[in-house]
C-alpha cells in the first residue's frame, strides 16, 4: 500500500532554477527509502516538499490519502504536524530548553505535553539520563538523538531525515543508524537523504537523484 | 509548556532581553518623570509666577468709575470704601481654590514726630482668616509679594510692627529695630522693604493701624488678589466685554472655567458694591507660560517614548533574526504563525513590563530631581501617571514589535533550517 506517491513533481525556484523535474516516486508503508545524490542535486528540495515545508511547482503528491498540492499553507502546517517526523542535518534544538523540554515542545504544538511519554522517547534513543541537559551540554550525536526522539514523539506516519549523520563522527553515525534500523524493524516508514553511499546502503531501498532527475531505482 | 518556553528564553537567554528592558526603562522613566512634573507643574509655575503680584484688583465701584471716566483717582472729599468684613467671601466663590492669596489695602498718610507726612499703607502681612466654611486660611503680603526683599522680618500682626520702604528709610535714616513715633503712638520697625514699587517710599502698617489713624474702622481701599487662571480664549474675551451677552450655555461654560474674567466676575458677585479688574497682561502670560512649559514636557514625553519604541523595534528585530532557526524550528514542528507571534510578544511584553516598573520608579526619582533643580521644591507623585504610563508603554511595545511580527509571518522554516 502506497503511503506516499509523487507523480511528475517539479520544483522551480524563482521561475528559473529547476531543482526537481518530473519526479515519480512511491513509498509503501513500512518501507525505508534512501535518497542519494551529490550535493545540489535537489535532495533537500525533495525532502521539503515531502515534509510539507514547501509547495511543489507542479505534479501530484499524495501523502496518507491527502493531496498536498490542494492544501494551503496553514493546512500544510497541520499535515506536517500530524504526519511527519523530521530530522535535520544540523541538530536543530531550542537552545534554552532541556532535552526533555525540546521533545515536549513538539507534543505541545501537536496536542498536549506529556513528560512521561517524552522521557520514554528519550529512553528509546538512549538519553534518559540526559533529560535535563541543555543542548549546549550535549554532544552532537546526543543532540541528533534528541531530534530523533522529538521526531518520533507524535507517532508520525513518515519519518524524514535529511543528512541525519552529515555532521556526526563514525561512532555517532553508527549509533544513529542503529536507531533507524530499530525504527524500521518496528514498522516505521522512513526516508533518509544522504550523499554518502555507506549510509545509503543501510536502507531497504535506494534511489539516486542527479540534477533534479531520478537516475535509477533499485533494491539494495 | 508555553510558559516553559517563555521562562527558558527569558531566564536562560537573559542578555537578549535585558537591553529591551533597559530601553523601555529609559523611555518610561523619562515619560513618568515628565508626566509627574506636568501634572504638578501647574502649582509650581503659579507659585513662581505669583512673584509678578496680583492678577486681579478689587476696588469700590465708584472709584473704578471715576478712574475710567475722568482718569482721576478717587478724591478725598467723596470716597467709597470696601468692607473688611467681606474679605472672607472671596473664599466662597466657585473658583475659591484658585485664589491663592490676597491682601486688603488702605492707603493714607502718617504724621511723624518731626511733623512730616509720609505715605502709609495699611495691609495684612500674614493674617489668619477663619473662613465661613470653618477652615482657616493664611494670607497677606507675605504670600503675595514673594519678590520683596526684607532686611529684617515681616511684622507680627497686632504688635504695632511696621515695614519701612528702603528709600524712605534712607531719607529719614530709619533702621531695623528703630521705633518710629507718629501722631497716634509708636511703631517698631521690624524690617526694611525693597520691592521696586510704591512700598519703597511708604510705611507699611497693620491694616488696623491705618483704619484707626484715618478713622475708617472696618474699611479698605482695595484688595489685591492672586488667582490661578486659565488662559483667555474667544469665549473669555467675549465674556470680559459683557457677560450679559453670553448665551445660557456659553455663560455656564465661562462661569465654570477659571478665566480671570470669570473669577473677577464671581468676586464682584460676593463683594458688595465692588469692581474687580484683571491685571490683564500678567494674567495672560501666566497661563501662556504654563501652557508652553507643559507642552514642552509633553513633547519630551512623546519623543522619549518614540525613541524607546524605535530602540525596542531594533532590538526585537535583531532578536528575531538571531533566533530565526529556533523560531523556524517551532514552525517546522507544527507551531502556527499565531502561536509563534504570541510567544515572542509575551517575551517582549514581560521584559518590557519589568523594565517599565524599574523605569517608573527611576522616573519618580527623576521627577524629584527636576522639581528640585527647576522649581526648588519636590514634585507630588500623581497616581494617574501610572495608568497613563502603562498605556503608553504598551503602545511603545506594540509599535516596537510590529517589524518583528512582519518578520515572523514571512519566516519560512524550509529556508532557515537547511543551512545552505
Ligand atoms: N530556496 C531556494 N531558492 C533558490 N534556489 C534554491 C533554493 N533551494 C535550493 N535551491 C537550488 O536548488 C538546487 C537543489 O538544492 P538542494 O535541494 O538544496 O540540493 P541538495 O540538498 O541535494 O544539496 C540547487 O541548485 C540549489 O541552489
Ligand atoms: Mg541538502
Amino acid at each position: 500500500m502506497a503511503l506516499l506517491e509523487l507523480k511528475d513533481v517539479s520544483m522551480i525556484y524563482n521561475g528559473k532554477v529547476k531543482a526537481l523535474e518530473n519526479i515519480n516516486l512511491t513509498v509503501s508503508k513500512g518501507e525505508w527509502l534512501a535518497i542519494m545524490g551529490p550535493s545540489g542535486s535537489g535532495k533537500t528540495t525533495l525532502m521539503n516538499i515531502i515534509g510539507c515545508m514547501d509547495h511543489a511547482t507542479s505534479g501530484e503528491i499524495n501523502l496518507d490519502g491527502i493531496s498536498l498540492m490542494d492544501v494551503n499553507n496553514e493546512e500544510l502546517t497541520s499535515v506536517r504536524r500530524d504526519k511527519i517526523g523530521m530530522v535535520f542535518q544540523q541538530f536543530h534544538l531550542v537552545p534554552y530548553l532541556t532535552a526533555l523540554e525540546n521533545v515536549m515542545v513538539a507534543q505541545y504544538y501537536h496536542s498536549i505535553p506529556d513528560a512521561d511519554e517524552a522521557l520514554a522517547a528519550l529512553k528509546r534513543v538512549g538519553l534518559e539520563d540526559r533529560a535535563s541537559h541543555l543542548p549546549s551540554q550535549l554532544s552532537g550525536g546526543e543532540q541528533q538523538r534528541v531530534c530523533i526522539a522529538r521526531a518520533l514523539i507524535n507517532y508520525p506516519v513518515l519519518i524524514l531525515a535529511d543528512e541525519p549523520t552529515g555532521n556526526l563522527d563514525e561512532a555517532n553515525q553508527n549509533l544513529v543508524m542503529k536507531i533507524f534500523h530499530q525504527l524500521h524493524d518496528e514498522g516505521h516508514t522512513i526516508i533518509t537523504v544522504t550523499h554518502s553511499p555507506d549510509v545509503g546502503k543501510e536502507a531497504e531501498h535506494c534511489v539516486v537523484i542527479e540534477h533534479g532527475h531520478i537516475k535509477n531505482a533499485e533494491v539494495s | 509548556m508555553f510558559w516553559q518556553l517563555v521562562k527558558g528564553a527569558l531566564l536562560r537567554q537573559r542578555n537578549r532581553f535585558i537591553l529591551i528592558a533597559l530601553t523601555v526603562a529609559l523611555g518610561v522613566s523619562l515619560a513618568s518623570a515628565m508626566l509627574n512634573v506636568v501634572f504638578d507643574v501647574g502649582d509650581k509655575v503659579n507659585q513662581e509666577l505669583k512673584a509678578y503680584g496680583a492678577n486681579i484688583t478689587v476696588v469700590p465701584k465708584n472709584a473704578a468709575l471715576l478712574k475710567d471716566v475722568y482718569g482721576l483717582s478717587g478724591n478725598e472729599t467723596h470716597k467709597d470704601y470696601l468692607n473688611e468684613s467681606e474679605l472672607g467671601k472671596l473664599k466662597t466663590i466657585f473658583w475659591t481654590n484658585n485664589i491663592v492669596a490676597f491682601a486688603p489695602l488702605l492707603e493714607g498718610n502718617l504724621t511723624l514726630a518731626d511733623g512730616s507726612q509720609v505715605p502709609a499703607i495699611g495691609t495684612w502681612f500674614e493674617h489668619t482668616m477663619n473662613l465661613p466654611t470653618g477652615e482657616s486660611f493664611i494670607t497677606g503680603e507675605k504670600e503675595m509679594k514673594s519678590w520683596w526683599q526684607i532686611d529684617g522680618n515681616y511684622p507680627i500682626e497686632g504688635q504695632n510692627e511696621v515695614l519701612v520702604g528702603k528709600k524712605l528709610a534712607q531719607s529719614k535714616n530709619i533702621k531695623v529695630g528703630d521705633t518710629v513715633k507718629y501722631n497716634g503712638g509708636n511703631l517698631k520697625v521690624s524690617g526694611i522693604v525693597s520691592g521696586g514699587g510704591d512700598e519703597d517710599n511708604s510705611i507699611l502698617t497693620d491694616l488696623s493701624v491705618m483704619q484707626t489713624v484715618m478713622n475708617l474702622p472696618g474699611k479698605i481701599d482695595s484688595i489685591d488678589v492672586s488667582a490661578i487662571t486659565t488662559p483667555e480664549n474667544d469665549l473669555a474675551r467675549k465674556a470680559a466685554a459683557n457677560p450679559d451677552l453670553l448665551s445660557q450655555q456659553e455663560r455656564e461654560i465661562w462661569y465654570c472655567t477659571a478665566y480671570v474674567s470669570a473669577i473677577a466676575y464671581q468676586i464682584e458677585e460676593v463683594i458688595d458694591n465692588s469692581s474687580a479688574r484683571p491685571v490683564r497682561q500678567i494674567a495672560e502670560s501666566e497661563g501662556k507660560i504654563l501652557d508652553k512649559t507643559q507642552l514642552l514636557m509633553l513633547l519630551i514625553t512623546f519623543l522619549s517614548l518614540l525613541s524607546a519604541a524605535l530602540g525596542v523595534s531594533n532590538l526585537v528585530s535583531a532578536n528575531i533574526m538571531e533566533r530565526s532557526q529556533e523560531l523556524g524550528l517551532l514552525k517546522a514542528i507544527g507551531a502556527n504563525d499565531f502561536s509563534v507571534i504570541l510567544l515572542i510578544l509575551t517575551e517582549i511584553f514581560i521584559s518590557g513590563c519589568i523594565g517599565g516598573i524599574f523605569g517608573y520608579f527611576a522616573g519618580l526619582g527623576l521627577a524629584q530631581v527636576i522639581g528640585m533643580t527647576v522649581f526648588e521644591s519636590g514634585i507630588t507623585n500623581n497616581l494617574i501617571v501610572i495608568p497613563v504610563v502603562c498605556v503608553l508603554m504598551l503602545l511603545v511595545l506594540l509599535f516596537g514589535s510590529l517589524p518583528a511580527i512582519r518578520m515572523l509571518l514571512s519566516l519560512q522554516p524550509a529556508e532557515v533550517l537547511h543551512g545552505r
